[in-house]
């Protein structure tokens, strides 16, 4: 391996680059977060720090049930989605990993085609559907088509995770009197925490982001979710724009990602299965 | 604790491949027994099948006299030590240890009992509370030791255990797997691809080759009255010396000059389809500087004299190779041994003999020297299927048994 490079000018040209990188991705989110604490007057100042400072806008925003409901049905239904695909996905990328099964190919196969197909197609078919089995607009209706796009997510990140388990410790466990359900439960699944919370994490943004199938799929506050209750505000009046309001809103809903993201960034400890083998 | 029999015990993949052929063995109750032989010779395999963690395809595996052929791991009520460890990263060494026993639904205090008392047996008291990562390779290993025996199994079962210690800790740990053998006198069946742990470890070894056995016996057996040419090249170190020998009027011509046959020998190379080219084995310590023997060995053996390429001086005794022309000893189960160690391409015309004289010779580098040898320790093969020729009745008789 070659050593790292670390003479002054390569400091600063690193430097450099990562301060690009962390402005260009961080300016439209502080952007917003700017928005939402100015006043409808000085709105469109242009100034990136407000000179007015308000919380108007959020209060607006939980005053009204539209907001709150939305917030309650996006973490309801996107933890529900989450938490069924990473169970299921966690068993099939076991089996696809560790075991040899007739049709094994076919899933991982299909599972990529699932995982390729364009959303959009689908929204139509999914609406009659949905409308013939009285789903639409339920929170089942959001959630079977969350699992059925996040479980080829899941299964290919998990069984990644599983093919770097040395065998060895299920042979272990299994010589220590273990079942194949108690090798999984008490070695294998421990080890494969750090890929279950990485999945989580990723199905769960998927399921909290999603808009199309959330507009598509809901009719009602019944149902709607976040994203798409942003798109419904309206102004106190028609010639009121609604801008302050949905930045505040767009902060709001991006919290819970950050805190569900740090909550399990502490469980991805790296380097968990040293030690079970000589490397 | 039980004895466990291989019967015709054989392992076949769907393919057609055989990776083990009707291995038939017999494990005393308390013995150690050694599976050695070179890579991909069935031996892992066959450990694999007697712990439940292969199918059995032929044949049957009896412990304490019940078929267990069907049986899952758990219910064989056997213990595995794996050539990589396969500790559990995410328990400590105590919950290591503890595993098993919490398994096997122990209550609390006989499981803290039973760990510490096989947490001292291995010196891991200190270490119980630290995590695999935590461990150095040889504390590792005995941590693997230790969830072995701490349920007391029927037998142990050990892949190579030792092999990916450095060589000074396995020396070591050589010795701590043979004192706890000997003291839990569990019947313990141990994999191995290195000679040296099948000498010094096991009660019997069990040679195998190909998915077959080769021979059983006891080290010494083994060394002393090798079946064939296979077993003859894989016990010992240096290995025996094998020169290529052409039968003449009753004498064989060599390298290392004419050797004079007795009446066993011969009667035995009057045959129909009788060999008339045989490979002579001769092992290192059976030479020596001829100006050291006295006329009564003088009389037992026969010498020849060699240019003396290099000496190495180990002290106790002179490791000596000498250059010698002729044909080089070919037969399938050379070329194998060869290949294990990893030395098929080094040809050169003639061949090197290695011989261990005695520390009192005055051998030098460079100089042309007399040296004699033992003909009734040398073994005489068959190089079409390699056969030991002058075993008679499991014993070597060397060359001049009448």
């Amino acid at each position: 391996m070659a050593a790292m490079d670390t003479t002054a000018a390569a400091k600063w040209r690193w430097g450099l680059l990562d301060v690009v990188v962390v402005v260009f991705a961080l300016v439209p989110v502080l952007w917003i977060a700017s928005l939402s604490f100015k006043t409808t007057g000085t709105l469109t100042d242009g100034n990136f720090i407000p000179r007015e400072w308000t919380l108007d806008n959020y209060r607006t925003i939980f005053s009204t049930d539209q907001f709150v409901r939305a917030l309650v049905n996006s973490i309801g239904i996107a933890l529900i989605a989450t938490t069924i695909a990473v169970v299921l996905g966690t068993m099939a990328a076991y089996a696809v990993a560790r075991l040899d099964f007739p049709g094994k190919k076919a899933l991982v196969g299909v599972s990529l085609l699932i995982a390729m197909f364009p959303q959009v197609s689908l929204v139509s078919p999914l609406f009659e559907i949905e409308r013939s089995l009285g789903l639409f607009d339920t929170w089942p209706g959001l959630i079977l088509p969350y699992i059925t796009f996040a479980l080829p997510l899941a299964i290919y990140t998990l069984s990644a995770f599983f093919k770097q388990i040395p065998w060895d410790l299920e042979k272990a466990a299994k010589m220590d009197g273990a079942t194949q359900g108690q090798a999984f439960r008490r070695v294998i699944a421990p080890l494969a925490a750090p890929g279950v919370f990485t999945t989580a994490i990723l199905v769960f943004i998927f399921c909290w982001n999603d808009f199309l199938f959330a507009i598509s799929l809901t009719s009602t506050e019944r149902s709607r979710t976040v994203p798409v209750a942003l798109s419904f505000f309206t102004g106190e009046s028609q010639f009121e724009d609604p801008t302050g309001a949905i930045c505040a809103a767009a902060v709001v809903i991006t919290i819970p990602i950050i805190l569900f993201v740090l909550f399990f960034q502490r469980r991805i400890v790296s380097g968990l299965t040293s030690g079970a083998v000589k490397g | 604790m039980a004895d466990i029999v291989l019967d015709k015990v054989s392992k076949s993949f769907p393919d057609g491949t055989v990776a083990v052929r009707d291995v038939d063995l017999e494990i005393a109750d308390g013995e150690f027994v050694i599976l050695v032989g070179p890579s991909g010779c069935g031996k892992s395999t066959t450990l694999n099948m007697i712990a439940g963690l292969e199918d059995i395809t032929g044949g049957e595996l009896r412990i304490a006299g019940e078929r267990v052929n069907d049986k899952a791991p758990r219910d064989r009520d056997i213990a595995m030590v794996f050539q990589s460890y396969a500790l559990y990263p995410n328990m400590t060494v105590r919950e290591n240890m503890a595993f098993p026993l919490r398994l096997a639904k122990l209550d609390k205090e006989t499981i803290e009992q039973k760990v510490s008392e096989a947490a001292k047996v291995l010196e891991l008291t200190a270490l119980l509370d630290r995590k695999p990562a935590n461990l150095s390779g040889g504390q590792r290993q005995r941590v693997a030791m230790g969830r072995a025996i701490v349920r007391s199994p029927k037998a142990f079962l050990m892949d190579e255990p030792l092999s990916n210690l450095d060589a000074k800790l396995r020396v070591q740990m050589r010795t701590v797997v043979s004192r706890l053998q000997k003291k839990l006198g569990t019947t313990t069946v141990y994999v191995t691809h290195d000679q040296t742990e099948a000498m010094t470890l096991g009660d019997r070894v069990v040679i195998m080759r190909g998915g077959a056995v080769q021979q059983v016996g006891p080290p010494q057996e083994l060394y002393d009255n090798p079946a064939n040419l296979f077993v003859a090249g894989f016990i010992g170190s240096p290995s025996m010396n094998f020169l290529h020998a052409a039968v003449e009027d009753g004498k064989l011509r060599t390298a290392v000059g004419d050797v004079p046959l007795g009446d066993r020998i011969r009667r035995e190379l009057t045959a129909e389809d009788a060999p008339r080219e045989l490979i002579l084995g001769i092992r290192p310590e059976h030479f020596e500087d001829a100006s050291l023997i006295d006329d009564e060995t003088r009389a037992r053996g026969t010498e020849f004299e060699a240019p003396v390429e290099i000496v190495e001086s180990m002290g106790s005794d002179k490791y000596v190779y000498l250059t010698v022309e002729g044909e080089r000893a070919s037969a399938a189960e050379l070329e194998e041994l060869a290949a294990d160690v990893g030395t098929e391409d080094l040809t050169g015309s003639g061949s090197s003999l290695v011989t261990r004289l005695s520390a009192e010779s005055t051998v030098a580098e460079g100089e042309s020297r007399r040296i004699w040898f033992n003909l009734e320790k040398i073994h005489l093969f068959d190089p079409s299927n390699g056969r030991n020729l002058t075993l008679h009745e499991g014993r070597a008789a060397g060359a001049l048994a009448s």
